[in-house]
């Protein structure tokens, strides 16, 4: 396969397309966005289960390409147990890595495993698929209730 | 004329020489992430032979200048040449006269055109308009918006399973107050080829217009508006080869006459005052404005190479792509091809099992392939056939079978990929 190609598919990319975490809808939540991708007819909603400021769970519906599903799971297992101010710092963070504003040589650290979509930025008609469900969470915090899209 | 000369038309009585014919489009010599070009996203946009390019260079180097007005040599030149593409538009319909032929952006300008002009002056509240299931997103919302205002009804005729209209439901759809129908000739997401001459023969029993969107159509397929009998038929010139931004109208001529201009502006009138103005004749009455005089020559040079060509050997030999791509693709493990009409153009429009089209379509770039993944602009389509969006490969008069093969491989190394 090719490099570029490689870096955008990694293993754990195409894992968490295969199998999801945290996919299911949340009967407790207490934000809640949907996300919309009028470009290719990417949708996911995101629910947020928020207590004392803390993200105490998350978790996605939806349908997308591997970049967006896997995004969203991926997003969901780093968001659980931080707090809201940390939440959104991380889609700062997450943003500017997938638009390659962080550079050639990123601060990963405190981006843990989303930094696998540091290949992103050599593709940017995919960085929406990318950002799709960041966006949506953001949403979900400031409890905005119109449809996200990525238009 | 050296653009002639040089053109390389590939044709005999018996042999269709592929090969000959991609020599003629310059594009098709590009590489794509160090693979060679595969182009299969014809649908979208074709791509364009050097005697289009060349004549569009001509105009431009050597007769630039405004149309129906100068009195010099160049305005003269330009006049001409513009004209002349007219006339070619209106032999390659077969339209009675050069009158009944609109230049315009597209085929999205004409059908707005039509709905704005004709529909506004003629329907009226509660009346009903005929679409059907599978029209492209240009062709639904005009006529909601007419609709919207107007307080009228849109009405669909549905698709069955194979992507073909059910017909008999259209002719149960027809009532005292259907006042238009707007319909596509080909299908661009599914390459369906809908039985237009029946359906404008019972419209008309009814005296019911009926525009055709054919901009699918005019490259794959002879069209011929007096054997059709459509009152209103659209294209672009984009999709036969020709530039981007200039297409046509069709009309009859007592409608294009009883109907109010669409724009106003400069070459659409006969005498101004600023108490009264009066239009000019057809054409000129819907071109308000300096059109795109390059892009009429280019697409009037479009025209003439698929006439050397031959409409019906490029329908010939889509034709073979399509069922050689057909039974190929088949091969291909958990391969849905949506869009099984029995009439089609060579559209293959598809979905692989858990893999979206989007990632099908990075892949495939990468080997060079240029496909169309997403919705087309038929979103109403997909959600008939439950989908969010398909993969498209849609062929040309330039592609081959080598071409499919490295589409099939292409996807069925996806498939390794995402295990």
């Amino acid at each position: 396969m090719n490099q570029e190609l490689r870096e955008l598919y990694q293993q754990v990319i195409l894992d968490h397309n295969k199998s999801p975490r945290n996919f299911r809808k949340m009967e407790n939540a207490t934000k809640f966005a949907e996300g919309y991708n009028p470009l290719c007819g990417d949708h996911i909603d995101i629910y947020l289960l928020i207590e004392d400021g803390m993200v105490k769970d998350v978790s996605f519906k939806g349908e997308g390409c591997a970049i967006s599903k896997a995004s969203a799971s991926l997003m969901t297992s780093t968001l659980k147990g931080k707090t809201v101010s940390e939440s959104e710092k991380l889609f700062e963070k997450f943003h500017d890595l997938v638009t390659g504003k962080l550079g050639e040589n990123p601060d990963i650290d405190e981006l843990g495993k989303l930094a696998v979509f540091a290949g992103v930025q050599e593709f940017p008609v995919r960085v929406k698929c990318a950002s799709l469900a960041w966006h949506t969470m953001i949403n979900a915090l400031h409890n905005k209730d119109e449809k996200v899209t990525t238009e | 004329m050296k653009a002639e000369a040089e053109t390389v038309i590939a044709v005999s009585k018996n042999k269709y020489n592929v090969n000959k014919i991609r020599e003629d489009f310059p594009i098709l010599k590009k590489k794509v992430h160090d693979k060679n070009l595969v182009y299969l996203d014809n649908a979208a946009t074709t791509q364009k032979p050097t005697y289009v390019i060349d004549k569009v260079n001509k105009y431009y180097t050597t007769m630039n200048a405004n149309i129906h007005r100068g009195v010099h040599a160049l305005s003269q030149e330009a006049t001409e040449a513009f004209e002349a593409a007219r006339i070619q538009i209106k032999q390659f319909i077969n339209a009675l006269g050069k009158n009944q032929i609109i230049f315009t952006r597209g085929t999205t300008e004409a059908i707005n055109l039509v709905a704005s002009s004709y529909g506004r002056a003629n329907i009226k509240e509660g009346d009903e308009i005929i679409i059907s299931h599978m029209e492209h997103h240009s062709n639904i919302v005009p006529w909601q918006l007419l609709c919207k205002e107007k307080n009228a009804k849109l009405r669909v005729i549905p698709v069955n399973d194979n992507g073909e209209l059910i017909y008999e439901e259209f002719e149960k759809m027809v009532n005292e107050r259907t006042k238009f129908i707007s319909i596509v000739y080909v299908s661009n997401s599914l390459g369906t080829i809908n039985p237009i001459k029946e359906l404008i023969s019972y419209a008309h029993q009814f005296n019911i217009p009926v525009l055709v969107d054919a901009a699918q159509a005019v490259n794959h397929i002879r069209v011929d508006v007096q054997d059709l009998d459509c009152d209103f038929l659209a294209f672009s010139g984009h999709k036969i080869y020709g530039p981007t931004g200039i297409g046509a109208l069709y009309g009859k001529v007592e409608l294009l006459e009883s109907m109010p201009p669409y724009m106003g502006g400069g070459d659409m009138i006969s005498k101004v005052t600023f108490e009264e103005t009066t239009y000019n004749e057809l054409p000129h009455k819907f071109e308000a404005g300096t059109p795109d005089i390059a892009g009429a020559i280019g697409l009037g040079a479009a025209i003439e190479y698929v006439n050397k060509v031959g409409i019906e050997n490029i329908k010939e030999h889509e034709h073979s792509l399509l069922e050689y791509a057909t039974k190929q693709i088949a091969e291909v493990p958990g391969l849905k091809i949506i869009g099984t009409a029995k009439e089609k153009t060579s559209v293959l429009s598809f979905v692989l099992e858990n893999i979206h089209p989007h990632d099908i379509g990075t892949f495939l770039d990468f080997e060079g392939v240029a496909i169309r993944t997403g919705h087309h602009c038929t979103q109403p389509l997909m959600q008939r056939f439950k989908i969010p969006a398909t993969s498209r490969a849609s062929f040309a008069m330039y592609n081959t079978k080598e071409e499919v093969d490295v589409l099939v491989y292409g996807l069925k190394k996806i498939i390794e990929v995402f295990g």
